[in-house]
């Protein structure tokens, strides 16, 4: 069976210890997490979890079972299987001396991002996407000599409209 | 009323149905201990936490019952984590409460601090701390609601000494507050699903149930036993699933899986029709399992849903209580298969695996005269002078695995064992929870001299409560399991195995005010046996056996069912 990289939107009890519950799920058994990314929900006693993770058909099936038999589980989602949208928001350093800045800056408008943090030697540099939008901002600038980088994981909404 | 914590959690254990628990006091419990005497309670002292954690699991299992104890904050509650994994492992309900430190002390690494909460996470259905005591209450409810509900387990509820003193109104939660929106266990079978594995077993021709010990805790034997005869299958069971089927029923096959029957991994080889029931496909179980039952369709009963597709594919997914499954496809068969004649579809292949009994039965070499005793003839020994009746403990390894195949086991929660985690030292505390749940039957713990050293102490346990637990020790002077794994897989390299140095057990039981034997011969084992089961006290049977004897059949780890060692 072929791995295939899956999004799983999972909603919690926001109660002490559900992070790690789940952390700990997947290094227990072995799982892989690629990103993990949790916030508030518009009910303030849920939390909602965006996992990013890789595994073949039976896999997968294993973390979303293993994922509802916790106790702290309301929901477990699949948006692999669903029509979604999915965001990531990246923060880049990259080196941007004088004659590379137009550059850059080119490349910023491009993917519409936005530059948040100026200095003489360096740019930071705001991007939000889908993987492949986020995949491809940085094969552009990695030629500039990339810093620092801070991600947010994958974030991700059912479609409204499924058909 | 305003209640203190410890109040409030000795009223809710007493308004759950705890009548016994085994503990331990230490300082952050002793709140709770001041509040004891003056509850119904029945506290139990033992004298190691991790006996504690044992018996309350024995208890559970022998009577059905939520197990209870009580242990202290730091190394009280580490002391009883082997004791949780192991209920776990056999979904066991029972709810461990651990004493922690003062709250505003949490994090400092106070004197007997530790994250048990943290430590107990991988290895409890769920587990808590209670911050606030005005949510004592409601989280002691949910504990034992979690434990005993769905696939069963241990819950851990951590308590710090502070909440313990501090007052508020009780409140009985009712059913209703205890429900959770993120807990929802399914019980019913589906319809559909149901209807299919009645097509299946009329269209099969060697079919097979294979249970495990879903249906001991579901209490789904009964249905088991009328399923089984009335559609005429022959039953195998896991190591858990012992007394969930008569051993001495024409249609049982004996333990399948490492050290099965020859006739039940025989049958699973060839069987076109597997109905797994409360059972989870365990590696000890299939052997290789890409090799495993080529020829059939399978069925997976499980309240689990995790356990199913997680080891095999399966064909027939049902996630249900397998009390309600069995009881429902009973109706169904009832229902619709009045005329259909089972006995005859299915004699050929009943006939088959009988023929496969006699070829390779359950056996071992007599000792001649002169040889010392085999541990087999003790374990046949207890069973034919019990009739099948006792409670029986083991612990693990060889003694575990002689008492699977050689004692017939009748009926369920009579067999206490550790089959998942295989927790050595853990039969002679289950055994003494299983003696407080039973008072006037007869508990016998069948150990190793190995094994039975790791909790010796609740010798003292044992006396001072007037429980009168029957040790015998299947004494090979080796850890024979891994002995025999060592003579078989490693070039006969004994390292570490050789148990030098062995008390003197008889005197050790007297030391604790216990009894002791020792029997050296065959033709005493009986003799002995008979005598120190009547005996109204705890005792110790030394037998010494013969070193190395091995355990047969047995299935190379990695292989499968069809390459098997034979005796």
């Amino acid at each position: 069976m072929s791995e295939k990289r899956h999004v799983l939107s999972v909603l919690v009890e926001n109660e002490p210890g559900v992070l790690s519950r789940v952390a700990g799920l997947f290094s227990g058994r072995g799982f892989n997490i690629e990103s993990l990314n949790v916030g508030p929900t518009l009910d303030k006693g849920v939390s909602i979890m965006t996992i990013t993770t890789v595994g073949d058909e039976q896999i997968i099936e294993q973390i979303v079972k293993q994922l509802r038999k916790l106790v702290m589980t309301i929901k477990v989602v699949d948006l692999t299987e669903h029509k979604a949208v999915e965001r990531e928001m990246v923060l880049i350093k990259v080196n941007a001396e004088d004659s590379r800045r137009a550059e850059i800056l080119r490349i910023v408008d491009i993917f519409r991002c936005k530059v948040v943090d100026v200095s003489p030697e360096e740019l930071t540099i705001e991007a939000t996407g889908d993987v492949g939008k986020i995949k491809a901002i940085f094969s552009m600038l990695q030629r500039f000599g990339i810093k620092e980088i801070a991600r947010t994981g994958t974030v991700a909404l059912k479609r409204s409209l499924q058909d | 009323m305003e209640l203190t914590g410890a109040q409030i959690l000795l009223e809710c254990l007493k308004r759950e149905g705890v009548d016994v628990i085994f503990g331990y006091p230490g300082g952050a419990v002793i709140d709770i201990y001041d509040e004891l005497p003056r509850h119904p309670l029945k506290h139990i002292l033992v004298r190691h936490e991790q006996g504690a954690i044992h018996a309350a699991d024995g208890y559970a299992r022998a009577s059905g019952k939520t197990g209870c104890c009580l242990v202290t904050s730091g190394p009280g509650a580490t002391n009883t984590v082997t004791g949780i994994a192991t209920a776990y492992m056999d979904s066991i309900p029972v709810v461990i409460i651990t004493g922690q430190v003062p709250t505003p002390l949490i994090g400092n690494d106070a004197f007997q601090e530790v994250d048990i909460v943290g430590i107990t996470r991988p290895c409890t259905k769920h587990n808590y701390l209670v911050k606030d005591v005005a949510s004592l209450a409601l989280t002691i409810r949910r504990a034992f609601y979690l434990a005993r509900s769905g696939r069963p387990g241990p819950v851990l509820v951590d308590l710090p000494k502070d909440v313990m003193q501090a007052r508020t109104a009780f409140v009985w939660p009712d059913d209703e507050a205890i429900r959770m929106r993120s807990y929802n266990p399914s019980a019913k079978p589906n319809k559909r699903q149901l209807q299919k594995v009645a097509e299946l077993i009329r269209a099969a021709k060697r079919p097979v149930f294979y249970v495990g010990g879903g249906v001991v805790s579901a209490n789904a034997s009964a249905d088991l036993c009328w399923l089984a005869r009335r559609l005429h299958i022959p039953v195998t069971a896991t190591l858990m699933g012992l007394g969930g089927f008569p051993a001495d029923d024409p249609l049982w096959l004996g333990m399948l899986g490492m050290h099965g029957t020859y006739a039940a991994n025989r049958a699973i080889q060839d069987s076109d029709l597997i109905i797994a029931a409360g059972a989870r496909f365990d590696d000890r179980v299939t052997g290789k399992i890409a090799e495993f039952a080529p020829k059939a369709t399978l069925v997976h009963i499980d309240i689990d849903p995790t356990s199913i597709q997680k080891n095999v594919a399966v064909h027939v997914p049902m996630v249900a209580d397998v009390g309600q499954a069995l009881s429902d496809l009973r109706a169904l068969v009832e229902q619709q298969d009045a005329g259909f004649d089972f006995v005859a579809a299915h004699e050929p292949w009943v006939k088959t695996t009988l023929e496969w009994e006699l070829e390779h039965p359950i056996k071992y070499v007599p000792a001649k005269r002169g040889e010392a005793v085999k541990p087999q003839y003790v374990v046949e020994k207890i069973y034919e002078l019990t009739k099948g009746e006792a409670i029986i403990a083991t612990e693990v390894g060889q003694n575990q695995m002689w008492t699977a195949q050689f004692y017939g086991f009748q009926s369920p929660r009579t067999f206490l064992s550790s089959g998942g985690l295989g927790t050595m030292g853990y039969g002679f505390p289950a055994a003494i929870g299983a003696q407080m749940a039973f008072p006037d039957k007869l508990v016998i713990d069948i150990a190793g001299d190995g094994s039975i050293q790791m909790n010796i102490q609740e010798l003292a346990t044992a006396v001072c409560y007037d429980l009168p637990v029957k040790i015998v020790i299947l004494n090979n002077g080796y850890l024979g399991m891994v002995r025999q794994w060592q003579e078989l897989f490693y070039k006969k390299n004994y390292c570490a195995t050789c148990m030098e140095a062995q008390p003197d057990f008889v005197k050790l039981a007297e030391a604790y005010g216990a009894a002791g034997f020792r029997v050296t011969r065959s033709r005493d084992v009986e003799k002995v046996l008979k005598e120190a089961f009547a005996v109204p006290k705890p005792v110790i049977v030394d037998v010494r056996v013969s070193p190395d004897e091995n355990v047969y059949p047995m299935v190379p780890a990695g292989k499968s069912l069809g390459e098997m060692l034979l005796v």
